[in-house]
């Protein structure tokens, strides 16, 4: 099995144990670097795939929690290379698949083959790259598909029908469905007619699709599942994290149908 | 950086760039520029080119784009010799007075063509950065001027030391919306406004104060703001007798250096930009991008940009807002890999003494941000007697004063007469 289609494995695993996958978002390093793979370990005993957010400097999808929580590890030293050294330490105790969502410029300063054999080397399964459009995404995909690494797409609502089949034709491991026109962290909730929106993208996509943005309850959780596979947690878990809260609790609450 | 390519294809991609094929369909400069934007405004930025290429070159539209530039913001304009000057100087120096565009600046150029596309295209409201506030006043201005509702974002360090913008662009009738994320300045306020871009895509029309970002804005605000360098360059063969050895504009993101240089580049004239130098050399002094930058991606575009080894972005210094910028428009980072522009870099002080000694000798208060071109000029001077030396007067300065009170005037004409 290649790397992304351990992804998609674990996702269709949870949906055949009756759940929605789970796939808590952390800020690697953060709140302190020390913490972190206790932390990482904590959420990948809930989730059933892991997102790990790599500090940028220029987080322009994001809103105020992950921006912090980015500015923060980053002035604590968190780096890409840090994380990697971090895992190295840690592999084959994970069970949960990872996926690392970064800005292109630290990956383009890594350099995209030695990213994508680090990566592999480290147990990591995909990528997703926020301001990374698929147009402008050969190289890095090239590196990836080398190493059966996935380069994840995002969707949007704002994804015209002919631009959401390319983008879930080129996603590996799930797709990522945006549920909001926004960035990440907002207050406003699911937006009405997202059942349709999620119907539309799992009409289009062979592989499993996980919904983003906004979800920060059991409801959410529960209402993103009917139409999805799973469901992204980030900021609301981020905030947990802010606030010395337990992690595992937190998800595991999740979990629990309202 | 000119290692970058091979001899000839230098010479290719500037053929290219001077017969105005760049940037290519995939909005490229070479090996610059490009589309790097969340998927969430990929169709934003579609509609935008395509909107772009239906109007912007569309009789009607300029035709209504000249009459703004001639009726509204004040245009041509001057051409002004520095007689005084020159004669310190050891030169023949010619300034381009963007000081005199209607609200101060050259981007009002960009703003009131931006602002006139944004009413076509059918846009509910428009959003802008700003780092000096020019872009913000000349945004507010151009907004009220077509009638659409418009918000300017910040940051806040630049919201202080530019208050008197603040008050101009509300005034003009903007909501100024105080940026207090990142490095708060102008960086963070372009990812701000990005920010909100993406919470309405279709609503928004985000008019972007530069030659920076993704495609098509270096492609769009260089096409407004040309008209420096087409007017400079017929006032110099009418006025000066003849074309400049050499031409200084100073740069930020770039979008007055590429107004002048652009209708230039053809021309046997030296292409100089000028870079904030700050305080030193050190990562973090100053804004000397292309100086002393590697290449990257930053916001939208792939360019040079001020970063260290783990490509994150550096936080920059200069005593002008408007310089203070960790990237610069790909289209520069593509005139400098080709060696058809040089950029060097002035520091603070060179640009305090520069500002008080234009002062003194042709009584033109000019933008902190210009008075590095006019210190690089001058060195250059004084190491090239005789020459023909062309100036980008980009913005006055009395948007400067809360900066300038700072530092007590050291040039004091009437002690000395």
């Amino acid at each position: 099995m290649t790397a992304h289609e351990k992804l998609s494995a674990a996702i269709r695993a949870a949906n055949e144990a009756g759940r929605t996958a789970l796939v808590p978002f952390i800020t690697a390093g953060y709140p302190e670097p020390k913490d972190f793979i206790a932390i990482l370990k904590d959420v990948a005993s809930v989730g059933d795939v892991v997102e790990l957010g790599i500090p940028f400097s220029d987080p322009m999808a994001d809103g105020m929690t992950i921006q912090r929580s980015s500015f923060i590890a980053l002035q604590k030293g968190v780096s890409l290379k840090w994380i990697f050294e971090q895992l190295d330490s840690v592999k084959g105790e994970i069970d949960a698949p990872l996926v690392m969502m970064s800005y292109l410029n630290p990956l383009l300063a890594f350099g995209y083959e030695a990213l994508a054999e680090r990566a592999l080397a480290a147990g990591v399964c995909g990528f997703i790259v926020p301001d990374l459009p698929f147009e402008e995404s050969e190289d890095l995909r090239d590196a990836l598909d080398a190493r059966g690494i996935g380069l994840i797409q995002l969707v949007t609502p704002a994804t015209p029908d002919e631009r959401l089949k390319t983008l879930c034709d080129a996603s590996r491991g799930f797709v990522y469905a945006v549920t909001i026109t926004g960035i990440t962290g907002g207050e406003e909730g699911l937006p009405g007619n997202l059942a349709a929106y999620l119907d539309k993208v799992s009409s289009f996509s062979e592989i499993p699709v996980c919904a983003g943005f906004g979800i920060r309850e059991a409801a959410d959780v529960t209402a993103v599942g009917k139409h999805a596979n799973g469901a992204i947690v980030g900021s609301a878990l981020v905030e947990v994290l802010e606030n010395g809260g337990d992690a595992r609790q937190f998800l595991t609450g999740l979990r629990h149908t309202a | 950086m000119s290692s970058l390519f091979a001899a000839d294809e230098a010479g290719r991609l500037l053929d290219a760039a001077i017969k105005g094929e760049m940037p290519d369909e995939r909005g490229r400069f070479g090996p610059f520029g490009g589309r790097y934007v969340p998927e969430t405004l990929v169709p934003a930025f579609e509609r935008l080119e395509a909107g772009v290429r239906q109007h912007l070159h569309d009789a009607e539209f300029q035709a209504t784009f000249q009459r703004e530039l001639r009726e509204w913001v004040g245009r041509p304009t001057a051409l002004t010799f520095a007689a005084q000057l020159s004669k310190a100087w050891g030169a023949e120096v010619w300034i381009k007075r963007e000081d005199l565009a209607h609200t101060g600046a050259h981007k009002i150029n960009n703003a009131i063509g931006q602002a006139l596309l944004a009413k076509r295209l059918g846009a509910k409201r428009v959003i802008a950065e700003t780092g000096a506030g020019q872009h913000g006043v000349a945004s507010a201005a151009a907004c009220a001027r077509v009638g659409l509702p418009c918000s300017v974002y910040m940051g806040a360090v630049d919201m202080e030391r530019q208050a008197p913008n603040v008050d101009r662009m509300q005034r003009l009738g903007a909501e100024v919306v105080a940026v207090e994320s990142g490095d708060k300045t102008l960086r963070a306020a372009i990812d701000e406004a990005l920010r909100a871009w993406v919470t309405d895509p279709d609503g928004i029309y985000y008019l972007l104060g530069s030659a920076v970002g993704a495609h098509p804005y270096p492609y769009l605000v260089r096409e407004l703001q040309t008209v420096i360098g087409k007017e400079a360059r017929q006032q110099m063969l009418d006025q000066a007798g003849g074309l400049p050895d050499v031409a200084f504009a100073c740069v930020g993101g770039g979008s007055n250096a590429i107004g002048l240089f652009h209708p230039l580049l053809g021309d046997d004239i030296e292409l100089i930009g000028v870079e904030a130098g700050g305080t030193g050399d050190g990562l973090g002094q100053n804004a000397a991008t292309l100086a002393t930058g590697t290449p990257g991606v930053l916001q939208g575009s792939y360019t040079i940009i001020l970063q260290d080894d783990d490509g994150q972005v550096q936080e920059t210094h200069s005593i002008s807002a408007g310089l203070d910028y960790s990237g610069v428009g790909p289209e520069h980072a593509l005139l400098q890999a080709v060696g058809r522009v040089q950029y060097i870099s002035a520091r603070d002080d060179e640009a305090l003494e520069a500002l008080e000694e234009l002062c003194a000798t042709e009584g033109i208060l000019t933008a902190l941000e210009t008075s590095h071109a006019y210190a690089a000029a001058r060195e250059y001077a004084k190491r090239n007697p005789g020459k023909r030396i062309l100036i980008g007067n980009s913005g006055r300065g009395d948007k400067d004063m809360p900066t300038l009170t700072q530092y007590p005037a050291r040039t004091r004409r009437h002690d000395s007469a």
